[in-house]
């Protein structure tokens, strides 16, 4: 019987049961996107100070209820759906036990769910984090650990797939390089949920009265492992997904294989150690023990990621070259297909994620330099950076590909599609410079009020402090409506999109149910071959992409700079040992 | 393509790497071995080191503590909180509590003070305030830091671990005089 079918625009290959669920699990995730979306608003207007929307009870619950759904729902329900393109699509193979597959989403749904009515029934409002011994109601940390056993399945669905395509040899040679960085997050992500279960199960019987005492410096140790794992999965997934979309727009081959599959093993073995990111002004914890994590062994994999920052843009510069975009050093990049949303979306991505998300994710993690950054605004500044126009912005670019390719249906207004990534970037790019500079003005995150209105002592900000959260915030608004666009145009396309293939119902999409059986008329997609050789293997010792060298340098000065430019700040500061 | 399809030579990780990923990989992994060495020289050179000095400790035990240093100490009240003068050099206590740092520290500019710092309740952020020095307070902990205030003036110290519903009240103060 034939289950498969292959997308007419871009050959890909879906296997029907495995299309289901990278349908479902993207749509999920896209409602707990505008969950996470609308919390967001709440948060923007009350760090407004001038606004001060929300009263601090409602603040706290809606800032709980932001981090999880934006940082855990939305993101990990999207990467569910990237696992099964990377390994069923990419691979040409049918899904390991669909049915698992499901058993997984469904979990994941009903942890969601149980999460979000612990949180907004207001006994929960503990942060994402949920430090003990603040406590919150029992089905907060089981809703949470039903979510991680559901995304487990999930991810071993993948390996599965992975094996069914060896098995029945659907491929030549090695997996292709978003395969592999998809393994890689997938890798990353056993380590995190294990992490989580280590802890989340003992704190879910503590909640319940079965354990009697949680030490809060292991809780905050062990729960780091999961929580800033978790983002380390996201930098892998969004990566591969740069290498897919460089691949699916230019034809851009990765410039070498072997260097950036060397930098996603970087990350396997050294991410996890950025725990201990959240644990340097922590009482107890040894020099030589923080040093060492801190900087992943020794900046390997910040290594990784300058890696990939060159060889990203690099392979696109060199397809862009080989089309004749060779005059100076960014006629390649001038003439990138800007007006694409699945390349703009990207592109910004990769520039905020280097300059912004990965420079200030370094000088935080320092050692020292994160006496002054700790938990003010600056830290929420720097994940917004990564996580939001890094990940989240990449994974709207992907949406955008999707629509045609997964859905069949045509992208609903593409002038808000085309615009969108400027809007979302730009104003995530103003919160989060100015967030940046409210944060080393001393501005606390996770803080209700900045006048402090109650307290028995007066504490007074800069009033430059004030206008840095307002002019944010006004960037936050921006991105708000920058989210917006994404979702109508999303489920837009979704509900009126012209159908580019006959399918059964309105809804069928969001059901993740497949197109009409006409379409699957391949009951064995094609043999997978190797890429086909590039002709002429130059190696005369010439820049292939020297564009993007300029880049990279004025990535390393810009680094340089602003790192140095902490640590003199950090020198002006009480002297403490 | 290759980026979605096998890679194009079989024994792929024998295909040189050209010349300018080598590069930008020799300067990357050099910028990374400078920012490594740069903490443990801050260490040598440096005088915003964290110390590693810390004690289990319980509520009550750190709460005694804290008390028998007001009572020696005590030099006055503020806003109903005891204002403490303790001698150069000794051990002095700061406890986080919801939702007050307590109690108010006198202290002396360019003088070595031993500051034990913990949470009676749940986790809170020491945040000193205008100099932006931040410490995580973990109950059950007693955290022991030399420090040093060289600038005199008026401090305080706000909460940035949230805390619960009143957690933007948490304001303390150090006063450093001359």
């Amino acid at each position: 019987m034939a289950e498969f079918r292959v997308c007419p625009d871009s050959g890909f290959y879906f296997h029907k049961s495995a299309e289901s669920l990278m349908k479902v699990n993207a749509v999920v995730g896209i409602v707990a996107l505008l969950v996470a979306g609308l919390l967001a608003l709440g948060v923007v207007l009350t760090r407004w100070q001038e606004v001060h929307w929300l009263p601090a009870d409602t603040f706290y619950m809606v800032l709980t209820g932001h981090g999880i759904n934006a940082l855990i729902f939305w993101i990990i329900f999207f990467e569910m759906a990237i696992l099964y393109f990377a390994s069923s699509t990419l691979l040409r193979c049918r899904l390991a036990t669909p049915r698992w597959g499901w058993a997984g989403f469904f979990l994941m749904i009903i942890g969601a769910v149980m999460n979000n009515v612990a949180v907004f029934s207001g006994q929960s409002s503990v942060m994402m984090t949920s430090y003990v011994p603040m406590q919150a109601e029992p089905h907060f940390y089981l809703g949470l650990i039903l979510f991680a056993v559901g995304a487990l399945i999930q991810v071993f669905v993948f390996f599965g797939t992975l094996v069914v395509a060896q098995q029945e040899k659907t491929y030549e040679g090695s997996v292709p390089l978003v395969t592999f960085g998809a393994i890689t997050a997938a890798i990353i992500a056993v380590f995190t949920i294990a992490s989580g279960a280590i802890i989340l199960i003992p704190t879910f019987l503590w909640s319940i009265g079965y354990v009697s005492h949680i030490d809060a410096e292991m809780y905050r140790i062990i729960w780091w492992g999961m929580g800033h794992s978790s983002q380390q999965i996201n930098v892998a997934a969004h990566v591969a997904v740069w290498y897919l979309i460089a691949g699916v727009l230019f034809g851009a081959r990765p410039m070498s294989e072997k260097v950036s599959r060397f930098a996603f093993l970087l990350y396997i073995l050294f991410l996890q150690l950025a725990s201990a990111h959240h644990i340097l002004v922590d009482p107890g914890i040894s020099t030589e023990w923080k040093i060492f994590n801190t900087s992943y062994a020794m900046y390997l994999a910040v290594l990784a990621s300058m890696i990939h920052g060159l060889t990203v843009p690099g392979s696109i510069e060199v397809a862009q070259r080989k089309k004749g975009l060779t005059k100076g050093l960014f006629e390649w990049l001038r003439k990138a297909p800007w007006a694409n949303p699945v390349f703009s979306s990207m592109f910004i991505a990769l520039v905020t994620f280097g300059f912004i998300g990965g420079i200030t994710g370094v000088v935080m993690g320092t050692e020292q330099i994160n006496l002054i950054i700790h938990n003010t605004i600056y830290v929420p500044a720097h994940f917004h950076a990564t996580v939001v126009t890094g990940t989240t912005l990449t994974f709207m670019g992907l949406t955008y590909l999707l629509i045609p390719v997964l859905f069949r249906r045509e992208t609903f207004l593409p002038w808000m599609a085309k615009l969108q990534p400027y809007v979302f970037g730009g104003g995530m790019t103003i919160l989060i410079l100015f967030m940046l500079g409210a944060g080393t003005m001393g501005v606390a995150r996770r803080h209700w009020d900045m006048d402090f209105a109650g307290a028995a002592m007066a504490f007074e900000y800069p009033a430059i402090a004030y206008t840095m959260m307002a002019i944010g915030a006004i960037g936050g608004l921006l991105a708000i409506a920058g989210g917006a666009m994404y979702l109508i145009v999303a489920v837009g396309s979704l509900l009126f999109g012209k159908k580019l293939e006959p399918s059964a119902g309105i809804l069928e999409s969001f059901a993740g149910k497949p197109l009409q059986a006409s379409a699957y008329n391949v009951s064995k997609p094609e043999f997978l071959p190797m890429a086909p050789k590039l002709e002429e293997e130059h190696d005369d010792g010439k820049f292939e992409a020297p564009g993007t060298f300029g880049l990279a340098m004025l990535l390393l000065v810009t680094f340089v700079v602003y790192y140095f430019i902490n640590w003199k700040y950090l020198a002006s500061v009480w002297p403490l040992g | 393509m290759t980026s979605f399809m096998p890679p194009a030579d079989k024994h792929w990780w024998k295909v040189p790497v050209g010349r300018q990923e080598l590069i930008w990989i020799a300067i990357a992994l050099i910028w990374c071995i400078i920012m490594f060495l740069m903490m443990p020289l801050w260490h040598v050179y440096g005088k915003q080191n964290l110390s590693t000095e810390a004690y289990q400790t319980t509520p009550a035990k750190f709460g005694a503590k804290v008390e028998e240093m007001i009572g020696k100490y005590k030099v006055g009240e503020e806003s109903g909180m005891p204002v403490v003068a303790p001698p150069v050099g000794s051990d002095v206590y700061m406890l986080g509590r919801l939702w007050q740092w307590y109690p108010i520290l006198k202290l002396k500019k360019n003088q070595e003070y031993r500051l034990h710092l913990s949470s009676m309740d749940w986790q809170h952020g020491w945040s000193l305030q205008p100099d932006n020095i931040n410490l995580q307070i973990v109950p059950g902990y007693d955290m022991v830091l030399k420090i040093t205030p060289d600038k005199s003036g008026e401090y305080s110290v706000i909460c940035n671990e949230y805390c619960g519903i009143g957690h933007h009240t948490m304001v303390g103060k150090i006063y450093v005089e001359d």
